[in-house]
């Protein structure tokens, strides 16, 4: 009894802004809201004392046909598309350029590695918002020193254009979480105990096989949870194409699919609108994050073996 | 010998190469934002984009600044700074109590929580939003403090960290000697658990408190007046300006981010303890 009055405090916060939402969007994606007209107000006789905007939406039940539209909408389709396109490139690249900076930092080729250790996970510390504007201007060719530079090499980027605006954004994501990754390696690394050294070195080891029959095998566990975590990550990818379709409006209000969830949610740019089809859309890529990442262990565990 | 050596140093030049390479790739984009802000948009494209212009604007981007978010930007600081620290020291608090319950009492349920604790680990937390607006809508509780603190309190990733530190650094011997001697649950809690808990609860406060100011989702949801908007909220209404002062705008994320840095450089063995247990546990 003592054990649940400690939980307690958690779980109830818990059930209210996990639980009851789930269930509540579950619900929700059963119906869609109707801008419909208020009797009362049809009558100009009676007036009408309240102008908010909610009062005038009615929701009506629509059995599957939230989630039928989401299935069959384009916008959709072609949004998961973008933001799986950017996880098969990026989270390897990120989790892969992660595990090599942690390797060389505990390598001790070098003694002093504070300056880098923390040099690279500084980035996690700006918010993902800031982190966009800033690099948003960094790529506008008139503000940026990056397109001064490419310029003495005679090369003029567009790092807005419709080929290459996955690649601006999944750098500026690269650099936000590849310190907080390595730091995640590193704190693995030096949890391998020191006798595997010591036995490596007695058979003969040298460095390279040290690392890629050792470490890269030892850190197997924690790269399963940043691959994972990146993968959901990428899921929900929000506020780097958010940020960047300020400067940019060919991209929309549904590049992805949290972008288009938002911007069903809140209405005004896309058809059907409300809570209702944009819990839809919150649900199935719930699922789909659920796949991928279900996907990703049983791949994991028959390379395993 | 001298061959061995000689590959030594090279490897170890090289591997200072690649590693200060690298370094630059994560430390000028926050350089360029202190120069950028100390710019007039004139100078941002005809001076050096490596070093200050000859004329340092920080003081007039400053008053656009302020001007420009119609005096709300400190305000806007002021409440990511409420929000952060407010979601941090509850959510701390709730998952250290959480996890040492889970680590040290055996009670029905608490096999669902560990379940329930670590899904959630793995729980796509922006996918959420959208739920939890349509219910705190429906409570009434939309453009309030509570739509944001709230949500931001629970931590599922701080309950695993606040489980693994209570079963590894609180005694159960201790907690039994104390009940022996009479002391109320409450009070060993309080007085004991806590306290070897500090650096512990620490880490949990970081990582809450770091993810409540970066959170930028929620808040656009959740609220519409300008005098309840964080920082990041803020900015990025800013960044929507036809044709800002660019030097102003990076003034203010400059500004918004301080912070945030300030406690990340000052406290960052904190953080390497809890990437460390996260790491090792999970």
């Amino acid at each position: 009894m003592v054990g649940w009055a400690f939980m307690a405090p958690f779980a109830l916060l818990f059930l209210l802004v996990f639980i009851v939402p789930i269930l509540a969007s579950v619900k929700e994606s059963f119906f869609r809201q109707v801008a419909a007209i208020d009797e009362e107000c049809a009558n100009p006789l009676y007036g009408c004392t309240t102008g908010s905007a909610d009062e005038v939406v009615t929701s009506s039940f629509v059995g599957w046909d939230n989630f039928l539209y989401v299935l069959t909408s384009e916008m959709f389709w072609s949004g998961v598309g973008r933001v799986m396109l950017f996880g098969a490139v990026q989270v390897p690249v990120m989790i892969i350029a992660s595990l090599f900076l942690a390797i060389l930092i505990d390598s001790t080729i070098i003694k002093r590695v504070t300056v880098f250790r923390l040099g690279y996970f500084l980035p996690f510390a700006i918010p993902g918002v800031i982190a966009a504007l800033v690099w948003t201007y960094l790529y506008t060719p008139e503000l940026s020193p990056i397109s001064d530079v490419l310029g003495w090499f005679g090369l003029e980027v567009d790092f807005f254009s419709t080929n290459l605006m996955l690649w601006s954004m999944a750098n500026i994501t690269t650099w936000t979480f590849t310190g907080y990754n390595m730091l995640i390696f590193l704190a693995a690394l030096q949890a391998i105990p020191g006798e595997l050294y010591e036995a490596a070195r007695i058979d003969g080891a040298n460095a390279w096989q040290v690392a890629t029959r050792i470490k890269v095998p030892m850190v197997r566990g924690a790269a399963m949870l940043a691959v994972l975590l990146s993968i959901i990550g990428t899921v929900q990818l929000f506020n780097e194409p958010t940020v960047l379709a300020v400067r940019n409006g060919w991209m929309g209000p549904g590049y992805t699919p949290m972008m288009m969830a938002y911007n069903t949610a809140i209405g005004g740019q896309i058809s059907p609108s409300g809570v209702g089809p944009a819990s839809a859309i919150s649900l199935v890529m719930a699922v789909l994050a659920g796949l991928l990442a279900l996907v990703y262990m049983l791949v994991q565990r028959r390379l395993a073996k | 010998m001298s061959a061995a050596l000689r590959t030594r140093r090279s490897t170890k030049v090289l591997t200072i190469i690649v590693l200060s390479v690298v370094l630059i790739y994560f430390l000028f984009p926050i350089y360029w934002l202190l120069l950028a802000s100390t710019k007039s948009n004139a100078a941002m494209t005809t001076s050096n984009g490596f070093w200050f212009a000859d004329e340092f604007r920080l003081k007039e981007n400053y008053e656009t600044l302020i001007g420009w978010t119609r005096g709300f930007f400190w305000r806007w600081v002021g409440n990511s700074v409420l929000y952060s620290t407010a979601a941090g020291a509850v959510g701390t608090l709730i998952s250290v109590s959480a996890g040492y319950a889970i680590a040290k009492f055996r009670f029905p349920g608490r096999a669902a929580s560990v379940g329930i604790i670590s899904a959630g680990l793995l729980l796509p937390i922006a996918l959420l939003t959208i739920p939890m607006f349509i219910v705190f809508h429906s409570l009434g509780l939309t453009d309030t403090i509570w739509a944001i603190i709230l949500p931001s309190c629970v931590s599922p990733f701080g309950v695993f960290l606040g489980m693994i530190y209570a079963d590894s650094s609180v005694p159960t011997e201790l907690i039994e000697a104390a009940r022996i001697d009479g002391a109320s649950e409450l009070r060993i809690f309080a007085d004991m658990v806590l306290r070897l808990l500090a650096p512990a609860m620490v880490t949990i406060f970081l990582f809450i408190f770091v993810a409540t100011w970066n959170n930028f989702l929620l808040p656009l949801m959740m609220l519409n007046s300008d005098a309840l908007k964080p920082i990041t909220l803020g900015l990025y209404g800013m960044m929507s300006y036809f044709d800002p002062t660019y030097g102003a705008v990076m003034q203010g994320a400059l500004l918004g981010v301080l912070p945030l840095i300030v406690l990340f450089l000052g406290l960052q063995r904190f953080w390497q303890a809890g990437l460390a247990a996260g790491a090792v546990k999970g």
